[in-house]
């Protein structure tokens, strides 16, 4: 026997398809929990709605981090080969740079043509970076550790099981109250899971 | 080939337009567990000892010749290549372009095929988008090594340095080092996230102990929550569509190379979308090379199944002649302009001392995929497995075609001459060959080379709305094309 205090983290039960898990989100979500997740192997078409999320935020930020990539392009290749920035001495002399004419380029605005491979590149690049962070913010990961990975059913949720998870931290969570819901909304192996506190 | 039209009955949505049955894409009704089983059973049981037999002559080739060769090269100088004054690119950028056109297909394949919605890429864009890393990996050899004194290679980035020097921005070759490593870094990041769920499918199968470990950290903790998936569909679509301008624009930016160049046969405008159509070929090419025996050692016949290798035999064929009739309009306009050095750019492309290559190229390239107008070739893997290899030889053909024929016989006369490479170059290309072989048995042995979740998707029963005959009055047997649910929603 473990001497660790154990902290409920919640109920866990599976459903047997897709289409169960569908009908039963839709169920949890019109009983009001508000701290509750399903489990699926793939993404489920749908879900989101019967689970009454919201659309993702993320392309805001990835907005933002293109935005952000093309002006450090543009600041990068119009401060070391042209004269824009010559209003602003310090930021020349900061940087230090001898524009030349190359290419039959001027070294001013009208060269801007030649920067815009680079600009379109470092859009790129910097999305990629903002979807990558992004999204791992917003899927609040890594984590090395999660009370779910106690259960020994959960497993099956990265194979071939379907599952909702009920959380204790949501106010409409009762003991026995929600182990008969999840059992009325068509749930089996209905699993109280603990955390170690 | 089991095509069927089912003319359902009047339901109380109207009347039914008769849709064309959709082939199956995992056959013999495999289950989410028979899937998973499969999969993983590549990386979880012992290797055939034909992964071996193939494994250890690639690493030796890729360790002698990209190790070695190297060496030599870095120890020399690169006076070791058969590169002449006038002959400046040889096979050194020939193959920089070759293994960077290959990916493409990668890219392809799970960009803007996902991106258009054809659910058949699930089945190979894993594998395809490995294959784009390891052809990213051996492309950077060429040019990093190529520069010459290889430790001063970081000038190429913009660091600011004590000499206040920076790097011409407007110089195409720039541009190159940008789409290129930003190519890489997205196409590792597309290929990384897409991999998470699979990660910890792995993981879950896992006994405890290292592996284990390895595959918890870099699975990150994912736990297949719904909240999780809502997030990541849209990191998945951002990033397919943030992918699909950045392949085009990639070898677009190759082939400014040299299209922003003046020299005759180089300074043509058709070239970036002939770039691009060209790499897709070649990519698709060694995706069926190399796909057509994993999945006869591994038994994915189920779901690689012939349908998807009959899609792919038609993209070659597409590409392929969109590539055929570039090839023809570079001719007709050298004739046509009248502009004369262009002209004898390519009379010496069909008769001057590389003609070799131009028939090999034309031959494996343009002649070669159509005979995948016919369908039994298209069915046979054998002819499918020969016509890859000849897209694979010709692709490789056509850059050198493009890049040694052309500076072989520049303006002046005095300057031509004729390239051949060096054995430290040979040893080099061979070696970057044995490198991605060993590199993608190396995938197949630690990662999954199917995508799990992505597959599980299209099987009919991942509908949510699969069984709820409500909906569906012929019990989900036709499904009803989108235009008409979304006319009978809105009525």
């Amino acid at each position: 026997m473990s001497t660790t205090r154990k902290r409920v983290y919640g109920y866990l039960a599976e459903f047997k398809s897709a289409s169960a898990l569908y009908k039963a989100a839709e169920k949890v979500r019109d009983a009001g929990f508000r701290r509750w997740d399903c489990y699926s192997p793939y993404p489920i078409h749908g879900l989101d709605k019967a689970m009454g999320l919201k659309r993702s935020i993320l392309p805001w930020f990835v907005f933002f981090g293109g935005m952000t990539g093309t002006a450090t392009a543009f600041v990068l290749a119009t401060l070391t080969q042209t004269d824009v920035w010559s209003f602003m001495p310090w930021l020349e002399k900061a940087a230090e740079t001898y524009p030349t004419v190359v290419q039959g380029k001027p070294t001013n605005i009208f060269t801007v043509p030649a920067f815009f491979p680079i600009m379109f590149e470092l859009t790129i690049l910097f999305s990629g970076f903002t979807v990558l962070f992004g999204v791992l913010a917003l899927m609040k990961l890594p984590r090395l550790n999660h009370p779910l990975f106690a259960s020994n059913q959960f497993h099956r949720a990265t194979d071939d099981g379907f599952f909702i998870a009920l959380e204790a931290r949501d106010s409409k969570f009762s003991p026995a109250g929600t182990r008969s819901f999840l059992e009325e909304i068509g749930g089996a192996n209905i699993e109280l899971v603990e955390e170690e506190d | 080939m089991a095509h069927a039209t089912h003319t359902a009955d009047e339901t109380r949505q109207g009347p039914k337009i008769p849709v064309l049955e959709r082939e199956k894409l995992i056959l013999n009704n495999r289950s989410y567990h028979w899937i998973t089983d499969r999969i993983c059973g590549v990386l979880e049981n012992k290797q055939p000892a034909v992964w071996w037999m193939l494994f250890v002559p690639s690493a030796l080739i890729a360790l002698i010749g990209v190790v070695g060769g190297l060496s030599i090269l870095v120890s020399t100088g690169v006076g070791v290549w058969g590169m002449t004054n006038t002959v400046f690119w040889g096979w050194d950028i020939t193959n920089f372009v070759f293994w960077i056109g290959i990916g493409h297909a990668g890219t392809l394949i799970s960009a803007i095929l996902f991106l258009t919605r054809q659910n058949w890429r699930t089945s190979i864009n894993r594998a395809a988008e490995a294959m784009t890393i390891f052809a990213v990996c051996c492309a950077g050899i060429f040019p990093a090594f190529h520069v010459g004194r290889v430790w001063f290679a970081w000038f190429l980035a913009p660091i600011p340095n004590a000499n206040a020097v920076w790097q011409n921005f407007k110089s195409p070759l720039l541009w190159d080092v940008f789409a290129v490593s930003t190519y890489f870094t997205i196409s590792l990041i597309f290929w990384y996230l897409g991999m998470v769920p699979d990660l910890a499918t792995i993981r879950d199968r896992c006994k405890p102990g290292l592996r284990k470990l390895l595959y918890g950290i870099f699975s990150m903790g994912w736990r297949g929550g719904n909240r999780q998936w809502s997030h990541y569909e849209m990191a998945y679509l951002l990033l397919a569509a943030l992918s699909t301008p950045l392949v085009l624009s990639v070898h677009s930016v190759v082939s400014f190379d040299f299209a922003t160049s003046i020299v005759p046969g180089w300074h043509t405008t058709i070239f970036p979308p002939y770039f691009v159509a060209g790499a897709i070929f070649g990519g698709f090419a060694m995706v069926l090379t190399i796909m057509i025996p994993a999945r006869f050692i591994y038994g994915l016949q189920d779901m690689i199944t012939m349908k998807h290798i009959d899609n792919m035999a038609k993209i070659i064929l597409l590409t392929g002649t969109i590539v055929g009739y570039a090839y023809l309009m570079e001719l007709f306009v050298a004739f046509y302009s009248g502009a004369q050095y262009e002209a004898a750019a390519f009379k010496y492309r069909l008769v001057g001392p590389y003609w070799w290559a131009y028939v090999a190229m034309m031959s494996c390239n343009v002649l070669s995929p159509q005979v995948f107008w016919f369908k039994w070739c298209r069915e046979n893997l054998w002819v499918v497995m020969a016509v890859c290899m000849c897209v694979n030889v010709g692709m490789w053909f056509e850059r050198f075609v493009i890049i040694v024929t052309t500076l072989a016989r520049m303006f002046l006369p005095g300057d031509w001459a004729y390239y051949r490479a060096s054995p430290v170059e040979i040893m080099l290309f061979v070696g970057t060959i044995g490198m991605f072989l060993a590199l993608f048995l190396l995938f197949l042995r630690f990662l999954p080379c199917i995508n799990i979740a992505e597959v599980k998707w299209t099987l009919p029963e991942a509908d949510p709305h699969h069984d709820d005959h409500h909906d569906h009055p012929d019990h989900g047997v036709a499904k009803e094309a989108a235009y008409q649910h979304e006319l009978t929603t809105k009525a």
